[in-house]
């Protein structure tokens, strides 16, 4: 218990180093004044799902999955089109990722942020819940069904 | 670019209504200098002087859970009673305590601690008497010296039998200053 405590910074940590480049991409989705809204939101998920963490890596894309669900949300109160795909951080450069991202670019948003999320970024299906505002059991079904669907596609 | 003020604010207050912290945390300006303050839901839990703030962070979130955050509204009613105490109007806490991750012999030297009156001191050996063990005025000084709220748990009252201030976690010459602000000594 010790191990996992110690690998999660403390939320202001987490909070300070992620904010400003939380609130680029709001502004980027949503313009300065829908963004200030949606910057509080995404920091009140994040902290509701925090102490669910097991680890503490890969917490800049968990945090931006989380912002860029807000956004959709948002354009959806809003009665915009909402099906543009989460944009997933792509500047972490993980190899594993690069190729998933190669892999998975023409699966449906859910699924592919499932699956990006599940083996891209090994974040457990607590944490790609918290991310994608759902339960742990719809991003295990999500994850699988995007994972059937490569299968299908790669036969 | 960094977050507005005001943005930031708004979050931090946001986090505190919204109940969802292990602890928060500010720091208190203090006549003995900056105090970093840290509560939980069940009370105050930290007051530390010189703190440097990653470690002390770290140090409250294995005591408490990873959620913490600085949010000053939440220390609102410490800081109004440390800034009472200093400004001579106030002569006890109100202030419920988190004392979660002390052993049970500090628990009680911390308690009885608690029953030394503004004003007055009070020596290691004795406190070791009421705690239950007067052969444990070492013991005793071990515990005073990582109190966790150092000034609202007075250990600064606690002084040698031969009425010399012995230590100070926060270094003696903060002890005296609060024991000539509480007329304990001239």
């Amino acid at each position: 218990m010790m191990d996992a405590v110690a690998t999660i910074p403390p939320f202001e940590s987490f909070y300070t180093e992620h904010a400003a480049e939380v609130l680029r991409l709001l502004r980027r989705r949503l313009g300065r004044e829908r963004a200030d809204d949606a910057f509080q939101e995404t920091f009140l998920r994040a902290l509701r799902a925090y102490d669910r963490l097991r680890h503490g890596e890969h917490l800049r894309a968990w945090v931006l999955t989380i912002a860029e669900r807000v956004a959709i949300d948002a354009h959806r109160r809003a009665g915009e089109p909402a099906d543009e795909l989460p944009e997933l951080p792509h500047l972490d450069g993980r190899p594993a990722y690069e190729e998933l991202a190669f892999l998975t670019d023409s699966l449906p948003p859910k699924e592919r942020a499932a699956v990006v999320l599940r083996y891209g970024y090994d974040l457990d299906y607590e944490q790609i819940a918290a991310a994608l505002e759902s339960s742990p059991d719809a991003a295990r079904q999500a994850a699988s069904s995007g994972i059937r669907r490569l299968r299908r596609r790669a036969q | 670019m960094t977050v507005p003020t005001d943005l930031d604010r708004r979050f931090r207050d946001a986090a505190v209504r919204a109940g969802a912290l292990d602890a928060a945390y500010d720091v208190i300006d203090s006549e003995l200098g900056p105090l970093l303050a840290a509560v939980t839901d069940r009370g105050l839990a930290r007051i530390t002087y010189d703190a440097d703030p990653q470690q002390e962070l770290e140090r409250i979130a294995r005591l408490a859970g990873p959620r913490v955050l600085r949010a000053p509204r939440a220390l609102d009613q410490a800081r109004r009673e440390l800034d009472d105490y200093f400004a001579g109007r106030r002569k006890a806490f109100d202030l419920d305590l988190d004392l979660r991750g002390q052993a049970p012999f500090a628990v009680a030297v911390l308690g009885e601690l608690a029953k030394v009156p503004y004003g007055r001191t009070s020596t290691y050996g004795e406190l070791a008497t009421r705690a239950g063990n007067p052969r444990a005025a070492r013991a005793v000084g071990m515990v005073m010296n990582r109190n966790p709220v150092p000034i609202v748990l007075p250990c600064h009252r606690i002084v040698g039998a031969s009425g010399s201030l012995v230590g100070y976690g926060g270094g003696l010459e903060r002890k005296e200053q609060l024991l000539r602000l509480e007329g304990a000594i001239l």
